[in-house]
């Protein structure tokens, strides 16, 4: 399956990466490239395989659902860009 | 006084022990060290060293007391991608750059709790995609081993190469990195140094850096394979903080060292013959058995049907995972956020285009489009079925081996630069190592010997999940049979 200029345009997109126009096609051979040779998975026999999410094969644990953590206004604002009066600031998204 | 940073961590921790010197000591000479290496090997990204210095005194007033833990006054490097409270953690990437954590990793809070000391953090490739550590936003780290044939800077390997090149260059006395698909192994077969990457989930993840989550695992790297024992010891532990974290006791390994390898079953993998393979990887691997053979090991040819599917299945396992885990860095909450932005969308765009680097860049391409609509089956959902496959490879000779023989990797440490225009020729230095990921199987690298131009080649041990003892038995082995003591000449 051909990737073409499109297509990356669309996935970058979905990633939420800006991709300059004139680094689709660019990238599109390389994308065509890499998946041409993941293509060679087509030849295992996965027939009654069961995909395998995890090497962990213990039951999730659960915890009681209580508060275990908080009061960190500061140390959870101190890394972001911009915050004010104890909230992050984000740029106005609403006309 | 002879050279403090030349010591094992064990001699080390020795001496500090029965006050030959003390820890404020090794530490400057660490210190000292680094600043007259990092302009040439560019292996630290950060330098503690007012931190260092005060955790070396408090260890001294320990030891003076006859206290302390198991690596108490003892300096070690620690790799970008571990949060470290109150310095900055970046995984290599400018999208982190100035990032300070609030809060420590369970690995690296481990080690403090055991009394060891940090120089800085170490260099990576950015969020540790990377076998070269060329896709680091501080730069390439340069390898401390030089070719006999070429004065050309080599790799240290990567992703964990600042790890390997501290360690091989006496910049700290060990270090801690971390495995995705071959991240301490590989580096560690470039570096001449001993790298081991646990069973998944020995290591707690809380506070690494995300990269493929169900693949990502701590280890350290050493001069040594009784330091990898040791310092293993001290990161693994239960952690209810991370879902996977296995709810087992971490053993004692120094206790499997120098037991000999009489009566183990050894198994070579016809499959890790590849093409192409140099002629001199081939001879270190038949001398590996050739070792283990006399130290009176049964050698059993098996085979691992499926593993040339492991890197392309790899190549979309991880970068799908790493879709999703990076998919925080928005520039909302931390992070890199561009400034004169039209809309919400152009702000995430925007800031993750100048935040990630062009790796990076590519491996979320490829997860998301393995993850979108109308291919997540044709290629997600095959790769975890391959996945599958893979690790029952592995189930199925378990039965007849106790452990498995393999180089580390295709080739020695090569130029950097050198193979920066096809990514696929990167991925592939992964080849022999990516396997015990995908099966989450312990996998150690220990140097066996040089190349024709004097450099490093390691042979790699895989074991059972939760059998590193055996896997330390055979490494323990290989390291007495191939007395590896070459080191880098300084040139830096």
């Amino acid at each position: 399956m051909a990737i073409d200029a499109a297509t990356v345009r669309r996935v970058a997109h979905l990633a939420r990466i800006k991709t300059p126009e004139d680094r689709l096609e660019p990238l599109a051979a390389e994308l065509n490239g890499i998946l041409a040779w993941i293509e060679q998975l087509n030849e295992v026999d996965v027939t009654g395989v069961e995909p395998m999410t995890s090497n962990v094969a213990q039951p999730m644990r659960l915890r009681d659902d209580v508060v275990t953590d908080g009061d960190k206004v500061a140390d959870v604002l101190g890394n972001a860009p911009r915050s004010a009066d104890g909230f992050f600031v984000v740029p106005k998204v609403v006309e | 006084m002879s050279d403090l940073t030349k010591l094992t961590l064990k001699a080390a921790l020795d001496g500090l022990k029965a006050r030959d010197f003390s820890s404020e000591e090794i530490t400057r000479a660490f210190v000292a060290n680094i600043d007259a290496a990092n302009p040439r090997l560019n292996a630290f990204v950060v330098q503690t060293t007012d931190k260092a210095l005060a955790m070396a005194r408090a260890s001294d007033a320990k030891l003076a007391k006859g206290e302390g833990g198991p690596l108490e006054g003892a300096p070690l490097g620690i790799k970008d991608l571990f949060c470290t409270d109150g310095v900055q953690t970046t995984a290599g990437s400018n999208m982190l750059r100035g990032f300070v954590p609030p809060y420590e990793s369970t690995v690296t809070a481990n080690l403090w709790r055991d009394g060891a000391v940090m120089l800085g953090k170490l260099n990576m490739d950015e969020f540790a995609m990377g076998s070269s550590n060329e896709t680091s936003a501080f730069g390439p780290v340069v390898n401390p081993w030089k070719s006999s044939v070429s004065n050309a800077d080599l790799t240290p390997g990567g992703s964990s190469g600042g790890s390997a090149s501290a360690v091989a260059g006496d910049l700290c006395l060990a270090a801690t990195a971390s495995d995705t698909g071959g991240s301490i192994r590989q580096p560690a077969a470039f570096t001449g140094t001993v790298g081991i990457k646990p069973t998944y989930g020995r290591a707690s993840r809380f506070g690494m850096v995300a990269f493929a989550s169900s693949l990502d695992q701590a280890g350290p790297i050493t001069k040594t394979v009784e330091d990898a024992a040791l310092l293993l010891r001290s990161m693994c532990s239960f952690d209810p903080k991370d879902a996977t974290s296995l709810d087992v006791e971490t053993p004692d390994w120094t206790q499997s060292l120098n037991k000999g390898v009489k009566g183990l079953r050894i198994g070579v993998p016809k499959e890790y013959v590849v093409d192409g393979m140099p002629a001199e990887i081939q001879a270190l691997w038949d001398q590996g058995v050739e070792w283990l053979k006399a130290g009176g090991a049964e050698i059993v040819e098996i085979s691992l049907p499926h593993t040339k599917y492991a890197l392309p299945a790899y190549y979309i396992i991880a970068p799908a995972e790493a879709s999703s885990n990076l998919a925080r860095y928005d520039g909302m909450r931390f992070g890199h956020r561009a400034e004169g932005t039209t809309s919400l969308t152009d702000l995430y765009e925007t800031s993750r285009a100048e935040g990630f680097g062009k790796e990076v860049q590519r491996r979320l391409t490829i997860g998301a489009y393995v993850l979108s609509a109308g291919f997540y089956d044709a290629y997600y959902v095959r790769a975890l079925k391959v996945r599958r496959r893979i690790a029952m490879d592995f189930d199925a000779v378990w039965d007849r081996v106790d452990a498995i023989l393999t180089p580390s990797t295709p080739s020695a440490a090569f130029a950097l630069g050198d193979k920066q225009i096809d990514p696929l020729q990167m991925y592939l230095n992964d080849i022999f190592t990516v396997t015990a990921n995908l099966a989450g199987l312990p996998g150690i690298s220990v140097p066996a010997g040089l190349d024709k131009g004097g450099l490093p080649l390691g042979l790699q041990v895989i074991g059972k999940a939760l059998d590193e003892a055996t896997v330390f038995q055979v490494a323990s082995a290989l390291e007495d049979a191939a007395g590896f003591v070459a080191k880098p000449e300084k040139w830096w």
